[in-house]
C-alpha cells in the first residue's frame, strides 16, 4: 500500500522535527473517539490542555496531517466552562486553518482562540469534533455483486499534536460486521465491534504510529457529486425547493455482471454493497412533493408526514452498486410563513442549508436561493465560509428576472445542515405586478378584438366588392328593422285579442272600443314607418331576392290587420246587440280561421327571413 | 351582422310595450344564433383538447411510444442549436457505423411548430419546459382540428353541419388514437394540415378566388413539410378534379383553384429537403401533373370553342387535339420510366394499393402491426356509430350534389378504402367520416325538427287563441297532416339522441381505456385491484445513460433505437427509421445466429452491448421472442445463410422441449431465457415457465461464453447483456 509507505516517510519527517518544537502547553489527556459506522468518519477529540509555560497563550494548535486535512468537511470545538463536572454550558470557540512558521508542510493546522487567555499553570478542556469524508477507502477496490465491501481506515494511534501528550487513549467504533484485520499494539483489543488502543503515555509532540483497520461496511456509501438546490419563493404564500441530485455509489467498484435473480433472491447477501432507497427528512408541512429525473416520474417512493417531519423515501430506478451513478430531482413546496419572517423592516429568510438526505456527502452543494422579482438589497450570512453569487432567473411572467443568490460549498456532510439567513427588501405591491400584467393582456386582447370588429379595414373604398358588402349590410339591417315593426304589428294585434277577450269577460265595450282606437293609430304609425324602409328595400339592387318574400309580408299583415278589424268589429256589434256567446262564436268562426292561416303565413314568412 | 343592423337608425321605441326581454330574444336571433355557435364551438375546442389529457392524468406528461422520442430528440436538438444546426445535422448516434443525415431525411414541419409555439411562450415570458409543450403539440393541433371541421362542415353543407362535425371530430376515437397529449408525432399535425389544405381547395372551387387557392398552396406546404401522407393529397385532388372534367363541371374558378394550388404547392413543397424534386420526378406525383396538363387542354379547348362557332368543325379539332395530348403525355411518360428521370412507385405505394404485396416482398414494412389490413372491430372500435351514419351522409350528399360535396364523397371513399387496407390509415379516414357522418346527423335532425316545430307552432298559434270553441279547428288543422308523424319524429330524434350519446360515452371510454397508454409505462391491475406499474423500459434506458461509457454502442431489434438514443442517450446500430434494410438485416442476423457466429457479428459491428425485450416472466407478450420470426425473415431476405424453416418445427413456432435445436440455442433465445430456467414464475408450474407464451421453455441450462449479464429490470422485461472483450491471444 502506497499510503502506508507514505506515512513511514512522514514518521521520519516528524521525529526530526520533534526535537525542534517546544511549547507551553501540554495536553494532559486526550481521549479519541472515531465513529466508522457510517462513511463519514466522525472523530470527536476530548482534550485537556495544561500551560506548563510562563506566557499566556490564547490559542491551541490541532495538527492534521495533509491526507487527513484535504477530507475534513467540519470541524467544531466546544469548550467546556466548569471544571469537569458542570458541562451544561459549552460554548463554542471558532476554529481557523493557519500557517504557523517553523512547522512542517505536510501538516495542516487549525488553530482554536480560546475565549481568555490560559495562564501559566491553568489548564482548559475542549470538545472538537472533527468530520472527515472519502476515509474510509475500499479494499479490494473492485467487488462483484456477492461480495461484501471492505474497507480501510488510517489514523495514527498517537495523537499527532505539536505539544506533549501526557495520557491518551483511541478508540475505533466499527459498524458490527467482520473486521478483516487491524494493527496489533500492547494494549489494543477488540470488543463489541470497538477497538480500542491505549491508554499510552507520555509521547513526544509529533509521534505517530499508524493504525490501520480493515474491516466490512456496507453503509449506503451514497455521494453526490452535485447537488444543486433551488429555495425559490414565492409571496403569495409557497417555498418551493427543488434539489437535483448526482448521486454516486461511493464504495468499492462493482466487477463482472449484475444478477437480477440473485439479487431477487438473496438482496441482502447479492447485493449487500448497494443500496436501494434514500430516506429524505423533509421541513413539517412540505407538500406538492415529486421526484423525477431527465426522462420522466419515477414511481417508486414513499411519504409519510405529520405536524412534527416529514419523511420521503425514494428508491432510486435501479439499485445502487459501487461506481454505479443516478441522477434525480426531487421537488417539494413549503409554507411560506415558517420560514419567513419580518426583521426590521426587512425580509429574513430562515432556511436549512444542505441537503435533508440521510448521510450523504455532498462533493459541490450549490444552494441557490430565488428571491422574488423586484427584490433588493439582498445579503446573506451562513455560519460557514461559502462562495458567493448573483445571477438572474427567468420564470413565468418575469420581465427584469428574480435575482438569484447562489451559495457555494464544496465537501458538505449532514452537519451543515444549519439555518442560514437571506436578508432582502421587498415591497408587497410589486405582487400584484403579474396579476395586472396578465388582466392587461386579457383586456388588451379584447379590446383588439372590439377595434377589429367595429372598425373597416378595407383597403379600397370604392371598390364594387366593397360598396357591395356596404349595400349588403343596409339591405340586412332595413330588413331587420321591417321585422321589428312587424313585430310589433303583432304585438298590436295581440293587445287588440286582449280587449276581446276582456270585453268577453266584462262587457265593457267601451273600453274594447277605446283599445281599437289605440291600436288603430299604433298600426297606421307603424305602417307609415313601413313605408320608406320597404321602398329603400324595393330599389336596392341587392335585395332582389328578398324583396318579393318582403312586400309579401307587408300585404300579409295589412291582410291581417284588416281582418283583425273586421273581427273585431263583428264581435263588438255582437256585444252591442247584446248577442249570445254561441252567436257570436258562429259568427266569428270562419273569420277566426282566417286570420290563423294568416298568422301563420306571416310567421313563417318572418321566421323565413330569420333564416336569411 | 346582427351587430351592424344596431348602427341603423333605431326604430322608434315601442308605443305598445312588449316585455323587454322577449324583445331582445326577438330582436337578436341572429346574434343569439351567433353567440350559442360559438359558445358550443369553444366548448367543442376545449372539449378536444381536455379529453386527451387522459394520458397525463393517467400517466404522466410524458413522450409516448417509439416515433415520438425522436421527434422529441430533435426537437431538443432543435430548440437547443438553432434551425440551420438543426438542418445540417448529422446524427452519428444511430444507424452505427453509417449514422444518419437527419435534416435531409425527416418531414421538420413538426419540430418547427413545436419549436415555435415554444419560442412563443418563452416571449411570453411563460417559462415552459419544451417537453410540456411537445406532449400537449397534438392535443391543440386537434383542437385546431375541430375549427377547420367547422368550417369545412359549413363549406360543404351548412353551419348546423359544421357543428356536429366538430363535434364528432373532437372525440372521435380514430383520430384520438394517434393524438392524445404525448403522442407527439407527424400525425397529430398532419391531420389538421390535410383538413386544413382540404378545406382550403374547396373554398377555393367554390369561389374561384386566388387568395384561397393561395391559402391552400400554403396548407398543402405544411402538410408536406409535416408527413409523408401529403401524398394522398397530391392524389385525391388531381382526381377529384379529373372528376370534375368527366362529370362536365369544369369552370373557371376550378381551374383558378388547381393551377395556383398545384404550381404553387409544388414549388413550395420542394423546399423540403426530404422530399425535393419528387414533385417531378416520382410516379407517385404524375397523376397531378398530367391533370395540370389536362387542364390547360380543356381550358384551350373552351377557348377555341368560343373562338370558332362552327360546331363541326370543333368536334374535329377536339378529336385532334385530345388524341394529340393523351399522346404526347404517354410518350412523355413513357420515356421518363424508360430514362429512369421518373422513379417507378414505391414499395410503400403498392402495399397500398395491393394488400398483399408487403407480405410477399416488404418484410419490414409487414412486420409493423399498425401495417395489417384493418378488422371490423377496429372499425367498429374507431367509428362506433359513425359507420353507420357514414352510408346515410353519402345518401344526403348525392341528394345535393354540389362541387365541395363531390369532393367530400370522393375523400370518404378513398380514404375508407385505404383505411380498410392499413390500420393506421384509420386516422386519414377519421375526419372525413365524422365530416359526412354529421352531413347526415344535421340534416337528419333538421328534418325532425322543423317537422315537430311547425306542429307545435300551430298547435300554439291556435290555443293562444285561448277561446275554447277552437279546439274543433284546430283538431281539423292536425288531422291534416299524416297519423303518428310528429311522434314518429319525436320517437326518431329520441333515438338519435340516444345514439349521440352512446357515442360520447364509447368514445370517452375508448380513450380512457385504450388509447392512453403510452407504451413505455405498463400499468396492469394487481391480485388487489390496485394498480401496478411497469416501469422497466425507463429503468434500462437509465441505467443505459447513467452507468454505461458515453460512447458505447447498443445492439437492439430496430423498434427500441429511438428509445435508446432518445432516453438512454447511447449510439444505436439500427432505429425505426428503417432505411437500410441490410443493417437491420445484419442485425437479425446476429440475434439468429449462434452465439460463436453472433460474437464476430457483433464484434465487426462494435457492438457493446446487447438490449432485448422479454415479457415471459410478467406475461407481456410483446417481447423480442414473439418478434423473432420476423427477425429472422428479414435477416433471411439479405443472408441466405438465415433460413426460416430452421427455426420452426412443422411449420410451428415454439419456444419449450419441442423447439428447433437452432431455435433453442440461438443468441435472442440464449439472452431472453438466460437463468430463466431458475426462476418459478408462477404458483404450480414448473421453473422457467413463460408466462407470454404459457409454456415451459426447453432450454433451461444456458451458458453464455462472449457475453455477460450486465442489467436486468426489476419485472425482467429488458435485459442487457455486454459483450465481453476478445480474448488474449498469445
Amino acid at each position: 500500500m502506497a499510503i502506508v509507505s507514505r506515512f513511514a516517510f512522514f514518521l521520519l519527517w516528524i521525529s526530526v522535527l520533534s526535537s525542534t518544537t517546544h511549547s507551553e502547553l501540554v495536553i494532559s489527556r486526550i481521549d479519541r473517539r472515531v465513529d466508522l459506522s457510517s462513511h463519514i468518519v466522525r472523530a470527536l477529540f476530548s482534550l485537556k490542555v495544561e500551560n506548563v509555560g510562563s506566557k499566556v497563550v490564547s490559542e491551541v494548535l490541532l495538527a492534521f496531517p495533509n491526507m487527513q486535512a484535504k477530507n475534513l468537511a467540519a470541524i467544531k470545538t466546544l469548550y467546556n466552562e466548569g471544571r469537569g463536572k458542570v458541562k451544561a454550558s459549552s460554548v463554542s470557540l471558532p476554529t481557523t486553518v493557519v500557517e504557523p512558521e517553523g512547522m512542517p508542510p505536510e501538516l495542516t493546522f487549525y488553530s482554536v482562540s480560546l475565549p481568555k487567555g490560559l495562564e501559566k499553570g491553568g489548564t482548559v478542556s475542549l470538545d472538537i469534533l472533527a468530520i472527515f469524508t472519502h476515509s474510509l477507502q475500499p479494499f479490494p477496490e473492485e467487488i462483484t455483486q456477492a461480495d461484501g465491501q471492505l474497507v480501510v481506515y488510517q489514523d495514527s494511534a498517537y495523537y499527532l499534536s505539536p505539544y506533549t501528550v501526557k495520557v491518551q487513549t483511541l478508540g475505533i467504533r466499527l459498524p458490527g460486521g467482520r473486521v478483516e484485520s487491524y494493527t496489533k499494539f500492547p494494549n489494543a483489543k477488540l470488543v463489541d465491534s470497538e477497538i480500542t488502543y491505549g491508554p499510552f503515555e507520555n509521547f513526544p509532540a509529533f509521534s505517530y504510529s499508524p493504525v490501520i483497520v480493515h474491516f466490512e461496511n456496507n453503509y449506503p456509501f451514497a455521494v453526490a457529486h452535485e447537488l444543486v438546490r433551488e429555495i425559490e419563493i414565492s409571496h403569495w404564500g409557497n417555498v418551493q425547493i427543488t434539489e437535483h441530485y448526482n448521486l454516486v455509489h461511493g464504495g468499492a467498484k462493482t466487477k463482472g455482471g449484475f444478477s437480477r435473480l440473485d439479487y431477487q433472491a438473496r438482496a441482502s447477501v447479492r447485493g449487500a454493497s448497494s443500496f436501494n432507497h434514500l430516506i429524505f427528512r423533509l421541513p413539517p408541512r412540505a407538500h406538492s412533493i415529486y421526484y423525477r429525473d431527465e426522462i420522466g416520474n419515477i414511481s417508486t417512493s414513499h411519504f409519510w408526514g405529520d405536524s412534527r417531519k416529514t419523511q420521503l423515501e425514494i428508491e432510486p430506478r435501479f439499485p445502487i452498486f459501487g461506481g454505479w451513478k443516478t441522477s434525480f430531482t426531487i421537488g417539494y413546496g413549503l409554507p411560506l410563513q415558517d420560514f419567513l419572517f419580518k426583521v426590521d423592516g426587512k425580509r429574513m429568510l430562515n432556511i436549512t442549508f444542505g441537503s435533508p438526505m440521510d448521510e450523504v456527502i455532498v462533493d459541490n452543494l450549490i444552494v441557490k436561493v430565488v428571491l422574488p422579482e423586484g427584490s433588493n438589497g439582498i445579503s446573506a450570512s451562513v455560519p460557514f465560509p461559502t462562495k458567493q453569487g448573483e445571477e438572474i432567473k427567468y420564470s413565468h411572467l418575469d420581465i427584469v428576472g428574480r435575482p438569484v443568490l447562489v451559495l457555494e460549498k464544496s465537501n458538505v456532510v449532514p452537519e451543515h445542515n444549519l439555518y442560514f439567513q437571506v436578508y432582502y427588501h421587498f415591497n408587497n405591491l410589486s405582487l400584484l405586478g403579474e396579476p395586472v400584467m396578465l388582466i392587461s393582456g386579457f383586456f388588451l386582447l379584447f379590446v383588439a378584438c372590439i377595434v377589429y370588429m367595429h372598425t373597416d379595414m378595407s383597403i379600397s373604398k370604392s371598390s364594387a366588392s366593397y360598396l357591395a358588402k356596404i349595400q349588403l349590410e343596409e339591405v340586412q339591417a332595413t330588413v331587420q328593422q321591417i321585422q321589428n315593426i312587424i313585430n310589433q304589428c303583432l304585438a298590436v294585434h295581440d293587445k287588440l285579442d286582449a280587449s276581446l277577450r276582456d270585453l268577453s269577460r266584462t262587457g265593457d265595450v267601451q273600453s274594447c272600443k277605446i283599445a281599437r282606437k289605440t291600436a288603430d293609430a299604433q298600426l297606421k304609425e307603424l305602417v307609415k314607418e313601413l313605408k320608406p324602409l320597404a321602398t329603400f328595400l324595393h330599389h336596392s339592387p341587392q335585395a332582389s331576392h328578398i324583396w318579393p318574400k318582403v312586400e309579401e309580408l307587408v300585404a300579409k299583415e295589412k291582410d291581417m290587420q284588416d281582418k283583425m278589424f273586421l273581427r273585431h268589429s263583428t264581435v263588438v256589434d255582437c256585444f252591442e246587440k247584446k248577442l249570445g256567446g254561441r252567436e257570436i262564436e258562429n259568427r266569428i268562426a270562419s273569420q277566426q280561421q282566417k286570420l290563423a292561416a294568416v298568422r301563420q303565413e306571416v310567421d313563417d314568412l318572418l321566421e323565413f327571413l330569420d333564416e336569411i | 351582422m346582427g351587430a351592424k343592423a344596431e348602427n341603423g337608425p333605431k326604430p322608434p321605441p315601442p308605443v305598445s310595450s312588449p316585455p323587454p326581454l322577449k324583445a331582445l330574444v326577438k330582436l337578436k336571433t341572429k346574434q343569439q344564433e351567433l353567440l350559442i355557435r360559438a359558445a358550443a364551438l369553444a366548448l367543442i375546442y376545449v372539449l378536444a383538447f381536455a379529453i386527451r389529457l387522459f394520458s397525463v392524468l393517467r400517466y404522466e406528461s410524458m413522450i409516448h411510444e417509439f416515433d415520438p422520442y425522436f421527434n422529441y430528440r430533435t426537437t431538443l436538438f432543435l430548440t437547443r442549436n438553432g434551425f440551420y444546426e438543426f438542418w445540417n445535422w448529422f446524427d452519428s448516434e444511430s444507424w452505427y457505423p453509417l449514422g444518419r443525415i437527419i435534416g435531409g431525411t425527416l418531414y421538420p414541419g413538426l419540430m418547427v411548430t413545436a419549436a415555435l409555439i415554444y419560442r412563443a411562450l418563452r416571449f411570453l415570458t411563460f417559462a415552459v419546459h419544451i417537453r410540456e409543450v411537445c406532449v400537449l403539440t397534438a392535443p391543440f393541433f386537434a383542437s385546431n382540428t375541430t375549427l377547420v371541421a367547422y368550417f369545412f362542415g359549413k363549406e360543404i353543407w351548412d353551419a348546423g353541419a359544421g357543428l356536429v362535425a366538430a363535434a364528432l371530430i373532437a372525440i372521435c376515437p380514430g383520430y384520438i388514437s394517434r393524438s392524445v397529449a404525448g403522442s407527439y408525432d407527424n400525425e397529430g399535425v398532419a391531420i389538421f394540415a390535410l383538413l386544413f389544405t382540404f378545406y382550403l381547395f374547396v373554398k377555393a372551387v367554390n369561389t374561384g378566388s386566388l387568395s384561397w387557392s393561395l391559402a391552400s398552396a400554403f396548407g398543402y406546404f405544411y402538410m408536406v413539410s409535416a408527413w409523408g401522407g401529403y401524398v394522398f393529397i397530391i392524389n385525391l385532388i388531381p382526381l377529384y378534379v379529373l372528376v370534375l372534367l368527366v362529370t362536365g363541371r369544369y369552370s373557371m374558378r376550378l381551374y383558378v383553384a388547381y393551377n395556383c394550388m398545384y404550381v404553387l404547392g409544388m414549388m413550395l413543397a420542394m423546399q423540403i429537403r426530404f422530399v425535393g424534386f419528387q414533385h417531378v420526378q416520382s410516379g407517385e406525383h404524375m397523376a397531378a401533373m398530367g391533370v395540370f396538363f389536362l387542364m390547360q387542354v380543356f381550358y384551350f379547348l373552351y377557348w377555341v370553342k368560343g373562338m370558332l362557332n362552327d360546331t363541326k368543325l370543333f368536334q374535329s379539332f377536339l378529336q385532334i387535339t385530345l388524341t394529340c395530348a393523351i399522346g404526347v403525355g404517354t410518350l412523355a411518360l413513357g420515356i421518363g420510366m424508360a430514362s429512369g428521370y421518373i422513379s417507378p412507385w414505391t414499395g410503400r405505394f403498392y402495399s397500398l394499393l395491393d394488400p398483399t404485396y408487403a407480405k410477399d416482398h416488404i418484410p419490414i414494412i409487414a412486420s409493423v402491426s399498425e401495417h395489417q389490413p384493418t378488422a371490423w372491430s377496429s372499425f367498429m372500435f374507431d367509428f362506433h356509430i359513425l359507420l353507420i351514419l357514414f352510408p346515410a351522409g353519402l345518401y344526403f350528399c348525392f341528394k345535393r350534389l354540389s362541387d365541395a360535396t363531390i369532393f367530400i364523397v370522393m375523400y370518404g371513399l378513398t380514404s375508407m378504402y385505404f383505411a380498410s387496407v392499413m390500420v393506421r390509415l384509420i386516422l386519414v379516414a377519421a375526419p372525413a367520416v365524422c365530416l359526412i357522418s354529421a352531413i347526415a346527423i344535421s340534416a337528419t335532425i333538421k328534418n325532425l325538427t322543423t317537422l315537430i316545430r311547425k306542429k307545435s307552432k300551430a298547435a300554439l298559434t291556435v290555443s293562444s287563441k285561448a277561446t275554447s270553441n277552437l279546439k274543433a279547428s284546430a283538431k281539423a288543422l292536425l288531422d291534416q297532416s299524416l297519423p303518428f308523424q310528429r311522434n314518429g319524429a319525436i320517437a326518431v330524434l329520441v333515438g338519435a339522441f340516444y345514439l349521440l350519446s352512446r357515442y360520447a360515452i364509447h368514445c370517452t371510454w375508448v380513450t380512457s381505456e385504450a388509447y392512453s397508454s403510452p407504451s413505455i409505462v405498463l400499468a396492469a391491475r394487481g391480485a388487489h385491484g390496485g394498480r401496478v406499474i411497469f416501469d422497466d423500459y425507463r429503468e434500462a434506458y437509465y441505467w443505459l445513460r447513467q452507468n454505461t461509457p458515453p460512447d458505447a454502442k447498443v445492439m437492439s431489434w430496430w423498434d427500441y433505437g429511438y428509445q435508446i438514443t432518445a432516453m438512454g442517450n447511447r449510439t444505436v446500430i439500427v432505429d425505426n427509421n428503417t432505411w437500410n434494410n441490410t443493417h437491420i438485416a445484419t442485425v437479425g442476423r446476429a440475434m439468429s445466429s449462434y452465439e460463436h457466429e453472433a460474437y464476430e457479428i457483433m464484434q465487426s459491428l462494435d457492438v457493446d452491448y446487447v438490449l432485448v425485450v422479454f415479457g415471459g416472466l410478467t406475461g407481456y407478450s410483446s417481447d423480442d421472442i414473439n418478434k423473432f420470426l420476423w427477425m429472422v425473415r428479414i435477416g433471411g431476405g439479405v443472408f441466405p445463410v438465415i433460413k426460416e424453416p430452421d427455426y420452426l418445427v412443422n411449420g410451428e413456432y415454439r419456444v419449450d422441449k419441442g423447439a428447433a435445436p437452432k431455435m433453442l440455442n440461438c443468441l435472442m433465445y440464449k439472452l431472453s431465457y438466460y437463468r430463466f430456467g431458475e426462476v418459478t414464475t408462477e404458483y404450480g408450474k414448473p421453473t422457467g415457465y413463460d408466462r407470454a407464451r404459457g409454456v415451459e421453455i426447453g432450454n433451461k441450462d444456458i451458458k453464455l461464453e462472449y457475453l455477460e449479464e450486465a442489467f436486468t429490470t426489476s419485472n425482467w422485461i429488458i435485459r442487457i447483456y455486454k459483450v465481453k472483450p476478445p480474448k488474449n491471444r498469445w
